[in-house]
């Protein structure tokens, strides 16, 4: 589904990614971990779109198209949903009233009729409860005022309602408790299935207790330098980040 | 036409003075003011960023008399499905059977201003250019001086007006330039309340020049709702000069939308004279092409423990040009004045333009004020957001400028009026989806 073939970033003058190769496939998770300012948020938000990020080197096939020529609002149509990290605050936009444009766009995009009203209404409501969330939240202006909490399952009823092909997950664990923590990745979970991949952007291994990665992935200096199975999580779990660096250095 | 480098406007008006059918006793006193004054030059600190007489004498030959309109409907300049009482003034002139007043004499006086002249209300002599800023403004001098007509409008103590008042002035320049001087006088008694919208239109290819001025006394306990609409298609260069006076307990909304025109220049100004007064003066302008749009606010605290807010919202796209300048002055002894103003731009086009300044001058010490003034681009974080939802880049524009613009529409009590106002930002705005 999507291929990396050594993709290299840099935002001004400042290279951040160095060279990235990564395979994911339809119905895989794949999460990635890393010590932090090692370009883990830098790789999504080059995958999503960004613009402030210059590609300096290295190809993305997503399903056949390369996808970094495309803007940001075809690779979501394309299949693509990133959580944001940070979401943006948008004070006067409310989730629902811009889910349904997007919604719409990547419908006809796709050559499918738009939803009416009564239909989209009820897709919502049947997603809402996917995730556990409150009406009253989606109609507040976006992200203004929301709890960490309320930010992260925001994030995910969107992926919810847009059905993404590759969710890439950045940091949906932060600012979570444990039952906030819980509900976020049940829903995930759910909307899991053959023919869609994650792939999981996180510093902790408690996530991954919830969604079980196939493949776990140590990002470290802008390089993917060590991959494993959900095992390296756990070793990563108990020894923390400073082998892979001295590793890292050696070689 | 003379080369304006050569022509002295001042002095070709005070020249053109001819005698007006209404005998208005303050006229003389007033063109003296204006005599003195002089049209403002570009030296003049608040005319700096306005070029208002170089516009005039650029394009105008001064002379009074207008051409006669054969405008037959002004259907299309209404609100649709607004139920008010509408006053239409035509190239100056009243316009009857335009006109429809419908709310009962025992509510609400409205007339031509010339004919509360002629009878003599008492309101005139009382209150009638009591607050103008005829000894600062030349324009608002020269429309003491030169007014052609205008409207009155009374409300008697204890009343509610049921149906707000609609003012309509067309410029109508389809034959020949035309030069319009036209004036409100309104006065709402002791806990009388009422709503109105005032819009303006110029129509065809020549030149317009409209010298707006208007005072509305608010008194004690009384509460007005005004919005005023500028979204004249026509080649007009629009002065305006307003000043609301406040008593005690008053309460006041404004809405001022500039859409349209080629200079506009606004002068509002609210002098709060009373104590627990409310005041909410919300702006917002939609500027395109090369219109020059100029907010000039003054809230005048002159007595203590009263409440004002000030939020003014632009976006300057194409090659417009947006002028804000607040002041807010609290006199020693208006002491608990709570006042506050924000001033916030976007600016869409790399030749578009926006000058904001605040001013606040505080002599009482026990008061809260704020201000706050932003200039920027459109927020790419937020862009990237939308558009990483699969929104095309150009919907998530406009999807972030109406949000941005939609928010001065919260305080509009009247539905109807909310809904239009509301169609035109989004119309402006391309939000079409
Ligand atoms: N917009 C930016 N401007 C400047 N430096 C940036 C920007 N975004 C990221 N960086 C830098 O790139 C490096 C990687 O950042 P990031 O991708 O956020 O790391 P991670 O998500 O792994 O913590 C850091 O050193 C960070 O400071
Ligand atoms: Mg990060």
């Amino acid at each position: 589904m999507l291929n990396i073939k050594n993709l290299q970033a840099k935002i001004g003058e400042k290279q951040i990614l160095n060279g990235i190769n990564l395979k994911v496939n339809a119905g895989e998770v794949h999460a990635i971990m890393g010590p932090n300012g090692s370009g883990k948020s830098t790789l999504a938000s080059v995958l999503a779109g960004r613009e402030e990020y210059e590609v300096t080197e290295g190809q993305v096939d997503f399903l056949g198209k390369n996808l970094l020529e495309l803007s940001p609002e075809d690779r979501a149509r394309e299949g693509i949903f990133m959580a944001f990290q940070y979401p943006v605050e948008i004070p006067g936009v409310s989730t629902i009233n811009f889910m349904k444009t997007a919604l719409n766009q990547i419908r006809e995009y796709r050559g499918q009729q738009a939803l009416d009203a009564v239909s989209f209404l009820q897709m919502m409501k049947e997603k809402m409860k996917l995730v556990e969330i409150d009406q009253s939240l989606l109609n507040r202006s976006l992200n203004e005022g929301f709890s960490g909490g309320e930010e992260k399952r925001n994030e995910i009823f969107q992926m919810a309602m847009l059905e993404p092909k590759l969710a890439l997950l950045d940091e949906t664990d932060s600012g979570l408790d444990i039952d906030a923590l819980r509900i976020v990745a049940n829903g995930v979970n759910k909307l899991r299935n053959k023919n869609n991949a994650v792939v999981v952007v996180t510093h902790y291994q408690r996530l991954l207790d919830y969604i079980v990665p196939d493949f776990v992935h140590v990002l470290y200096k802008g390089k993917i330098v060590k991959s494993g199975t959900k095992e390296l999580a756990l070793e990563l779990e108990a020894k923390g980040y400073d082998w892979i660096k001295s590793e890292a250095t050696v070689a | 036409m003379n080369t304006s480098a050569t022509r002295n406007l001042t002095a070709e008006i005070l020249d053109a003075q001819q005698p007006f059918d209404v005998a208005v006793d303050s006229r003389k006193q007033a063109w003296e003011q204006f005599r003195q004054l002089e049209l403002p030059t570009g030296k003049n600190e608040e005319y700096r960023f306005t070029p208002v007489t170089r516009y005039l004498e650029k394009n105008f030959t001064w002379k009074t008399d207008n051409p006669e309109s054969t405008l037959s409907s002004v259907q299309e300049c209404l609100i649709p499905q607004l139920d008010a009482n509408v006053i239409v003034l035509v190239n100056g002139r009243y316009n009857a059977s335009l006109s429809k007043i419908s709310s009962p004499q025992s509510e609400v006086t409205i007339t031509p201003l010339s004919e509360a002249f002629r009878t003599g209300h008492p309101a005139i002599k009382e209150h009638y250019n009591k607050h103008l800023n005829n000894q600062s403004d030349a324009c608002a001098a020269l429309n003491s001086a030169a007014w052609q007509e205008g409207v009155f409008i009374y409300v008697g103590k204890n009343t509610v007006v049921g149906k707000p008042i609609f003012i309509l002035q067309l410029n109508d320049a389809s034959q020949s330039q035309v030069i319009t001087q036209t004036r409100v006088f309104a006065v709402l008694e002791k806990d009388s309340s009422v709503a109105v919208i005032e819009k303006s239109d110029t129509t065809g290819n020549q030149f317009a020049f409209h010298n707006f001025a208007e005072e509305w006394i608010v008194s004690e306990g009384a509460h007005l709702e005004y919005c005023k609409i500028q979204n004249d298609a026509g080649k007009v260069c629009q002065v305006s000069n307003s000043v609301i006076y406040q008593a005690n307990n008053s309460k006041l909304n404004t809405f001022t939308l500039t859409l349209n025109g080629q200079l506009i220049r606004n002068n509002l100004n609210i002098l709060i004279d009373g104590e627990n007064c409310e005041s909410h003066f919300y702006g917002l302008y939609l500027l395109t092409g090369t219109t020059h749009a100029d907010n000039h606010t003054v809230v005048d605290h002159r007595k203590p423990n009263s409440f004002s807010n000030e939020m003014y919202k632009g976006i300057m796209d194409g090659n417009s040009k947006g002028v804000f300048n607040g002041k807010i002055y609290v006199r020693p002894h208006a002491q608990k004045t709570n006042a506050f103003q924000s001033n916030r731009n976007i600016i869409v086009s790399d030749s578009a333009t926006i000058n904001t300044k605040p001013q606040l001058e505080i002599w009482a010490d026990d008061v809260k004020c704020s201000h706050g003034c932003t200039s920027g681009q459109l927020d790419e974080e937020a862009l990237f957001y939308l558009r990483s939802r699969g929104i095309s880049e150009t919907n998530a524009k406009a999807m972030l400028l109406y949000a941005f613009a939609a928010e001065v529409l919260a305080p509009i009590q009247n539905e109807t009026l909310k809904v239009y106002l509301d169609n035109l930002i989004a119309e402006r705005l391309h939000k079409n989806f």
